[in-house]
């Protein structure tokens, strides 16, 4: 999102054009919407580490905190930036105040990349050596560049920018449907646009270094991922069926033969592990993670195509770009990278279990001693339920008063009327 | 690097104390203000606490970060001990923060504002009071870990009567530092009157309040007073408290509101000084008698050494910055 506010911003310093400021103004009010809630969630995040996973945290605090304390300063950095973004219109010099834009962006994509480098060691522990149940040799800088760390943040930060710009993308397509502030509108979802089509080509991508890592790491994932049952040779890809875990086979499902050893192991007849390798006891709940990685790669591949049809407009069919089928692909598009990027977590999250350190420490044994920990969970559950909400209202009045605060060609522009 | 592991705990902690604390105080002495003035009290605390109030969680999440990563022991203690107030801090941190956000970018002003400015109100007075409570618990050998039931070992761990007084203390004293905090704000302000007297009265609040505190310590048999007056260094703290409090009501009196804010964070280090101080490096004091200290349970030393290295680092590139935040806001209200 900073990153679309920066673009947009640079366009209005370079053309001038006041729908420009208009419009970084309006996303700088989205950014620090998601922000503020942001460091709420963030700060009950850290606190909940504890509060839930004590025994985790008392032995993984030590080794995995690195990029925590980093993060802590990205975050920090991306608060004062906003700070200044925010009050700074007309007061530094117009390219430092962009600058600012810009570092709030970097210093978030860096957050964002430092915590995924933490859930990295959970998938990848790193950094110190296992002996009778003592955690010995710790060394926190070798924690933090596990080996999951790159693909797992490549795949996320591409999935971020794929996600923010659809979803931005669709909402402004909404309003030009409702032709409302057209000329607005159409500058913004081109913006957006841009971002979405940028992050959902990449995706498959870095999707691939992050099959292969998952495949050489965590061959049992990626066998759930597929619900691969059998070891073999030159092992089909599945597309969508019913995974049985008690039969040990998968129905209904479409097999495009091979692809699975290629997309694995760069090879169309390497070998892959099969879950009946596995002893049972450690075996992932096989069929939600089944589920989660279709659904990430249907959202995926539609986004994917959206994104072709884009790049076609764009080049050959200009006069697409401004017609209702056209916009209203967008529009069913907006919760498609939502969905693709909850489900990924689900199948890199769920495909982990039975263990929070994988090989190290099981799930079960990490969480808190106290009683009533059911409770807790509701309560938690609760409050990021309600914040979403909150996000949602807040963004949809904050586009509400777009004629009156943001559009400078609209008629009821005129934004000094907010303060009463 | 232990060493400067631990300051940064100890500062985060004092200035999480003292900024967080500020903008506690905000919501509560809007609470507590009559009709009539609220608006008014309200675009002084805001402008004052605006530009600034998105860092002060940083200064707690520093502090959570260095304890879970240097100190994961007493983290974890803490957390499990201390479960349900950590819950309802948490609680009112984030309906506080949720109804700030809402205070401030809601672009429709409507009879929602009234909700959520009643919200952000209670939550202002409920945070100040379990933090108050959490930091009473470590030092005041109420968690009992080898209690039997729920109760003794989650419950009673934290609510007892020295616990309620320092959480109303640390309330009283969030107050104040708002009030006081303002008064530079206001200087030019025709409520300048009103926040002086606010000022005054939170000022008579702390000093009862902490009156209750150790009251409420000779009551439960925990020996604040031996800690504080057995040593000079936690005389001397007090002493200059009380001394520069004396100073502030001159300062008050002569206008000098820069000088004010000075010498109420310095009261703030001073009051954490003394209850820090005593029973140092121990930092969670059991029933039994026993104590985690901070160089026996922290983290092994090459955790210690790059959690030391990220701070200094995060500090080079963080200080300058929220110095020059604060100037550059300052200097637009003196062009205004």
């Amino acid at each position: 999102m900073p990153f679309l506010m920066a673009f947009s911003h640079y366009k209005y310093l370079t053309t001038k054009d006041e729908v420009y400021k208009g419009l970084t103004k309006a996303w700088s009010k989205g950014v620090a919407i998601l922000f503020a809630t942001g460091a709420v969630s963030g700060t009950m995040l850290s606190f909940e580490l504890g509060l839930l996973w004590p025994k985790f945290m008392e032995h993984a605090g030590p080794i995995f905190g690195m990029p925590f304390s980093l993060e802590g300063t990205a975050f920090f950095i991306e608060a004062i930036a906003i700070g200044f973004f925010l009050y700074g219109w007309e007061k530094f010099n117009k390219w430092f105040h962009w600058f600012c834009g810009v570092v709030v962006g970097v210093s978030g994509l860096a957050s964002g990349i430092l915590v995924v480098a933490a859930n990295a060691w959970m998938n990848s522990p790193a950094g110190f050596d296992y002996i009778n149940g003592q955690y010995v040799n710790i060394d926190p800088i070798k924690a933090m560049f596990n080996e999951a760390w790159f693909p797992q943040a490549f795949h996320m930060s591409v999935a971020a920018f794929a996600a923010t710009g659809f979803a931005v993308a669709g909402i402004h397509a909404y309003i030009i449907l409702k032709k409302r502030n057209v000329i607005f509108h159409t500058k913004a979802f081109k913006i957006a646009a841009g971002f979405a089509i940028f992050g959902a080509l990449l995706a498959p991508i870095s999707g691939d270094v992050a099959a292969k890592s998952v495949a050489k790491r965590q061959p049992i994932k990626l066998a759930a991922m597929e619900a691969h049952f059998e070891t073999e040779r030159g092992a089909s890809f599945v597309i969508g069926g019913v995974p049985d875990e008690s039969t040990e086979k998968i129905n209904y499902a479409i097999k495009v033969p091979k692809l699975l050893s290629f997309l694995a192991n760069g090879d169309f007849n390497s070998e892959v592990k099969g879950l009946k390798d596995f002893p049972r006891d450690e075996w992932p709940p096989v069929a939600v993670v089944h589920y989660a990685f279709q659904i990430m790669i249907f959202f995926g591949s539609v986004m994917m195509a959206i994104a072709g049809l884009y790049l076609i407009a764009s080049i050959w069919k200009k006069k697409w770009l401004t017609q209702s089928w056209f916009l209203k692909i967008f529009v069913a598009a907006i919760p498609f990278g939502y969905i693709a990027l909850e489900a990924g977590w689900t199948v890199t999250e769920v495909g982990r279990q039975p263990w929070i350190i994988y090989g190290i420490m099981r799930t079960v044994d990490a969480v808190t001693p106290m009683p009533g920990i059911q409770y807790s969970f509701y309560f938690f559950t609760l409050v990021f339920l309600s914040l979403s909400l909150v996000i949602v209202f807040l963004l949809l009045r904050q586009i509400k008063m777009v004629p009156k605060l943001y559009d400078p060609t609209d008629p009821h522009y005129n934004p000094k009327s907010k303060t009463k | 690097m232990i060493y400067v592991v631990i300051a940064f705990l100890w500062v985060s902690i004092c200035l999480y104390l003292i900024t967080g604390g500020a903008d506690f105080g905000a919501g509560i002495i809007e609470l507590f203000s009559r009709n009539s003035y609220r608006e008014k009290t309200r675009s002084l605390m805001l402008k004052s606490i605006a530009p600034i109030w998105e860092a002060n969680h940083m200064w707690l999440i520093i502090a959570i970060v260095i304890l879970f990563v240097g100190f994961p022991t007493i983290y974890t203690t803490v957390s499990t001990y201390l479960h349900i107030p950590l819950v309802l801090m948490l609680v009112g941190i984030i309906a506080r923060g949720t109804a700030f956000t809402f205070r401030n970018y809601d672009a429709v002003h409507d009879s929602w504002q009234k909700l959520y400015t009643q919200i952000f109100y209670y939550s202002s007075l409920l945070t100040p009071f379990f933090l108050g409570m959490i930091a009473a618990a470590t030092i005041s050998g109420s968690i009992d870990t080898e209690a039997k039931d729920f109760l003794g070992l989650y419950i009673f761990s934290w609510l007892n009567w020295f616990g309620v007084c320092v959480g109303f203390f640390t309330v009283a004293l969030c107050g104040y530092l708002a009030s006081l905090f303002s008064l530079h704000q206001a200087r030019f302000s025709d409520s300048l009157p009103i926040i002086i007297r606010k000022t005054r009265q939170t000022a008579v609040y702390v000093v009862l309040s902490g009156i209750l505190v150790f009251a409420s310590a000779y009551y439960s048999d925990i020996p604040l007073l031996k800690w504080i007056f057995s040593k000079a260094l936690g005389i001397i703290a007090i002493t200059l408290a009380t001394v520069s409090l004396l100073f502030t009501n001159d300062a008050i009196k002569k206008k000098k509101f820069l000088l004010v804010r000075i010498l109420g964070g310095f009261q703030i280090i001073m009051i954490l000084v003394a209850a820090t101080y005593q029973h140092n490096p121990d930092i969670i004091l059991f029933a039994n008698g026993t104590s985690l200290s901070l160089f026996d349970e922290s983290a092994a030393p090459k955790t210690i050494a790059a959690l030391g290295w990220a701070l200094l680092l995060g500090s080079i590139f963080i200080l300058p910055f929220l110095f020059y935040l604060l100037f550059s806001f300052d200097e637009k209200e003196n062009k205004n």
